[in-house]
């Protein structure tokens, strides 16, 4: 699993279990500074001399025959530069794929500008390119485009028809299988058949999106800034899609204000700035507004599942049955067909489970085209496997937690290898022990109690109740990462990192786990991210893997550099590597640890170039290392929810919520907790507010923040966290698992049975988000 | 800035202490005065329409959405931004300090906003019960922390503008 490239040197021994010195300590973060005083460096902070602002025109219609453009109006108003239409990007091929490649998919990627066919509403067909924002917005409004308007297709679920000339609304269909399904379902005690949907919403990030391109003759190189996610990929992709040398092309990532899966990928408009930066000779900046960031941004989530369950008499899956409709949008955009792949591959769970097969219909829609948030093909499937299991223990009068220890994948089973596959890796669920924690969870609610207390209050007329969730998380996902981690004449480390941030804290995480392995104060590390031209390589900040690959990189690579300083000073000191220690940044020999002898600094400046000790050698002390790994790692939790619903209003008001999470070591627990609260708050907007709605001809029903409802203050109760480290992943040396998506994956699935149980109702909720309308309707049907 | 055509005036706004004059179109927003004009990026745009509160800063000593007010409105009065809460010696706000002890931001890019309406706050209600400050901050969206920790902060942050001397 870990290997040293350059010298085949045996793996380091795995860091114990526990809080060290540092790895487990709640620090302070390092990003901190900047931000609380207003010193950041988001997207719209960067400017350049002489920079042109980029308005994109959108299509006003989900679906038509684009029939022409007139600019003319636009391009006679003063400070217009130019306008393009699709005419003038014809050359530049389409958004590509970096995840999950199918065959077929290829004739539904986007290009930068709309030709010919515009496929939803806000899709770009113009690019202006003004002397400033406020010109370049009104030069946008006098760009016309004559379109005739086609009907537009908005059910996924609906018969597959033509959606373009030649090509259907199915783009693929995702199966996997294992097992005898069919001889499970004629073995069935009791079937049970569930027919639930997801609606679409999405990361939305507090800062939109944003991209400002300059090209510098001088150096001949064009640079990308305020890119987030995925720097390395983009900077590859833009360069093939523009015609330059890799190396000519460098993207930079200030700030991010959060990700989420959404921000980072690649975009039609990163590239029309970058265009636009190459032909028009002046740097071009381009950011969004809210409304576009709301049509024109990656949308996620919007899933129908008709899936059944076999079991015997005892509740025990012996097979499960999961068709799947998932509403893509227009397009397929750089992940391919990866959510609808993940939601085929991870539904089962935490479950063992005999038999399964799923067909995933990846259909195309005229909205806007979707990809990955945060806990992608998860929080859908936590949604309708954990309502399966609630329906299931409802049919046979079994009592939801028992129905769930029945089922749940015991510890001396682990690792538990599932006949499927995942994101291109086989599903191998590599530690845990889920009845442990459960019992944990169970009891930090006092579940038993609870309940007592909760049959009390609706005996008295209050529409309450509790619901619980069990679910398996994924994170780590390789293949590689490497950290370079070196110590300059003053002390101070430098931290390079082919991940990036997204404002989870990765300087701070990163810098803990060098500090632990080097002996240093966390705070002497600077830690470089998100940068093309100070790292050859790196596969980026997303799907929870940061931690993992990039903290296990960065843990060999300051071992290594740990060792190198040793051996020098014990060259110094006449003396052996072992006998020496660093503390503090300071050489100290174990025996004698209150004489410092050296500082790191010093050996740095013995390491240089010019030194006689290093004559024949690579110079510097320093140490680039690897991480590879070919299978993720499995985190897992229980979500445990109590509500309240109003029966005048609907308002669901969540009264307590715990989240139980085993990431198997937290390297800052306080950011951890912070992750998990955040990414609640995100599935309680999913479980109850968000949504992007259409009309029946397309038009996006949800493009400002008074009708796509993100929770504020007032809608999310303070959560209850427990991180558990039961079940160190056997997967890298420092145990750990990623820690940013558990919060939000089963917060649909959780408050979904809380509400069947306020309502006496088993298997009422069959759809999220459980909207105030949705709400009145279920208290309506359950007065009847 | 081009006017688009429209009319400008001279304005002179003091924005944390400084005079700040400049001709401004009639039509740009406080928001982009202070980003573009002042180049204090610190105040983050989120929405432009009012309801995120990223862009919020002190007009007077009062909470406002820098993206619904023009810059011409803001002629004559004082401005407090983000850049003005630390000390002169540089020193943070305890509010600051104690949203950095809390991990009360993430990605950081609401927290201005959430920082001047919180200072506005505590002036009128130096010592907030929990409820309270949900309420008062419940303008201001967070996509980030899920809120609890900006709360802890809060109550940490309005112990030591009192004095109360428990902060750590």
């Amino acid at each position: 699993m870990q290997r040293d490239r350059r010298s085949d040197a045996p793996a380091p021994p795995g860091l114990p279990p526990g809080p060290r010195a540092v790895i487990g300590q709640s620090l302070p973060r390092l990003e901190d500074g900047p931000l609380l005083r207003g010193q950041g460096l988001f997207a719209a902070d960067v400017n350049f001399p002489r920079q042109v602002t980029m308005r994109v025109v959108r299509s006003p219609l989900a679906h038509g025959r684009l029939v022409s453009i007139d600019a003319a109006a636009a391009l006679a108003m003063p400070g217009v530069v130019a306008v393009w239409t699709g005419a003038d990007t014809a050359a530049i091929p389409p958004i590509p794929f970096r995840a999950t490649r199918v065959r077929g998919l290829e004739p539904y990627c986007q290009p930068i500008l709309a030709r010919e066919r515009v496929r939803y509403v806000g899709e770009p067909i113009a690019a202006v390119f003004a002397e400033d924002a406020y010109v370049a917005e009104d030069a946008a409004d006098l760009v016309s485009a004559e379109i005739d308007p086609l009907p537009a297709h908005l059910d996924a679920a609906a018969p597959p028809g033509e959606f373009l000339p030649g090509l259907g609304t199915e783009a693929t269909v995702v199966r996997k299988e294992y097992g005898d399904v069919e001889a499970a379902f004629r073995a069935a005690h009791a079937i049970v058949a569930l027919d639930l949907s997801v609606g679409r919403h999405s990361g939305v990030p507090l800062e939109t999106r944003g991209a400002v391109a300059r090209y510098d003759a001088a150096r001949d190189v064009l640079e990308l800034h305020g890119t987030a996610k995925k720097q390395h990929w983009n900077r590859d992709e833009i360069a093939r899609l523009i015609g330059r040398p890799t190396h000519g092309v460098h993207l930079f990532e200030g700030h991010v204000g959060g990700g989420f899966g959404v921000r980072g990928e690649l975009y039609p408009e990163d590239v029309l700035v970058c265009l636009g930066a190459l032909r028009l000779q002046r740097p071009v900046k381009w950011v969004e507004d809210r409304r576009e960031h709301l049509v024109a941004a990656n949308h996620s989530r919007q899933q129908r599942h008709r899936i059944r369950a076999a079991v015997d008499a005892e509740g025990r899956l012996l097979a499960i049955d999961n068709v799947f409709f998932h509403d893509q949008g227009a397009y397929v955009r750089t992940h391919g067909a990866r959510v609808a792949d993940m939601a085929a591959g991870l539904l089962p769970g935490p479950y063992r489970l005999p038999a399964y097969r799923v067909a995933g219909h990846f259909r195309l829609t005229n909205k806007t085209p979707a990809a990955t948030y945060r806990a992608p093909g998860r929080f859908e499937t936590s949604f309708v496997r954990e309502r399966l299991m609630d329906a299931i223990a409802a049919r046979l009068g079994l009592d939801p937690v028992e129905l769930r220890r029945r089922n749940l994948i015991g510890r001396d089973e682990m690792p538990y290898a599932r006949p499927v596959d995942a994101l291109g890796v086989d599903v191998v669920l590599d530690s845990g022990d889920y009845h442990a924690l459960l019992d944990r969870a169970l009891a930090r609610f006092d579940w038993a109690g609870t309940q007592a207390r909760l049959a009390d209050r609706r005996a008295r007329g209050e529409c309450v109740g509790a619901g619980l969730a069990f679910f398996v998380e994924k994170s780590g996902l390789g293949p590689a990462d490497g950290v370079r981690v070196s110590v300059d004449a003053t002390g101070s480390v430098e931290l390079v990192t082919g991940a990036a941030s997204v404002g989870q804290g990765v300087e701070t995480v990163l810098a803990q786990i060098c500090a632990e392995a080097l002996g240093i104060d966390y705070r002497r590390i600077r830690v470089v991210r998100g940068r093309t031209d100070r790292i050859e390589f790196g596969n980026g900040a997303h799907a929870s893997r940061v931690t993992v690959m990039s903290g296990s990189a960065t843990y060999l690579a300051a071992l290594a550099v740990r060792a190198m300083a040793l051996e020098t000073a014990a060259m110094e000191l006449q003396t052996t590597a072992e006998a020496l220690t660093i503390r503090d940044g300071r050489i100290l020999r174990i025996a004698r640890p209150d004489e410092p002898l050296m500082a790191l600094g010093d050996i740095a400046r013995q390491m240089g170039p010019n030194s006689p000790l290093m004559r024949g050698r690579t110079p510097g002390l320093t140490a680039e290392r690897w991480f590879y790994s070919d299978h993720m790692t499995y985190p897992y939790g229980a979500h445990l929810a109590q509500l309240r619903i109003d029966r005048d209003t609907g308002e669901v008001r969540v009264e307590r919520y715990l989240v139980a999470y085993d990431i198997g070591r937290a390297i800052n627990p306080m950011l951890v907790e912070g992750q998990i609260a955040g990414g609640f708050a995100q599935g309680l907007g999913g479980a109850l507010f968000e949504e992007f709605r259409y009309d029946d001809e397309g038009q996006p029903l949800s493009t400002t923040f008074a009708d796509y409802l993100i929770p504020t203050m007032a809608e999310v109760p303070p959560v209850e966290v427990l991180i558990a480290e039961d079940a160190p992943s056997p997967l890298n040396p420092l145990g750990v698992k990623g820690a940013g998506e558990g919060g939000t994956n089963a917060v649909g699935a959780a408050i979904a049975a809380a509400v069947d149980d306020a309502l006496g109702r088993p298997g009422a909720v069959t759809r999220l988000p459980i909207a105030p309308r949705t709400m009145r309707r279920l208290l309506a049907e359950t007065a009847r | 800035m081009s006017d688009g055509g429209c009319a400008s005036r001279s304005i002179a706004v003091t924005v944390n202490g400084s005079v700040c004059r400049a001709e401004a179109p009639v039509r740009l927003t406080l928001s982009d005065f202070l980003r573009q004009t002042l180049h204090l990026t610190g105040t983050h745009l989120g929405c432009e329409h009012g309801v995120c509160g990223a862009c919020t800063v002190l007009v007077d000593g009062r909470a406002m959405r820098s993206c619904l007010m023009l810059a011409v409105q803001a002629d004559g009065h004082q401005v407090t931004t983000i850049e003005g809460l630390a000390a002169p010696d540089g020193s943070l706000h305890p509010l600051q300090a104690a949203f950095c002890r809390h991990h009360g931001l993430q990605c950081g890019f609401c927290t201005p906003g959430l920082l001047t309406t919180l200072v506005e706050f505590l002036k009128d209600c130096p010592d907030p019960t929990a409820a309270e400050i949900r309420e008062a901050i419940s303008g201001n969206i967070c996509r980030c922390t899920g809120y609890d920790s900006i709360v802890a902060a809060t109550i940490e942050a309005a112990r030591a503008l009192r004095g109360d001397g428990t902060t750590p």
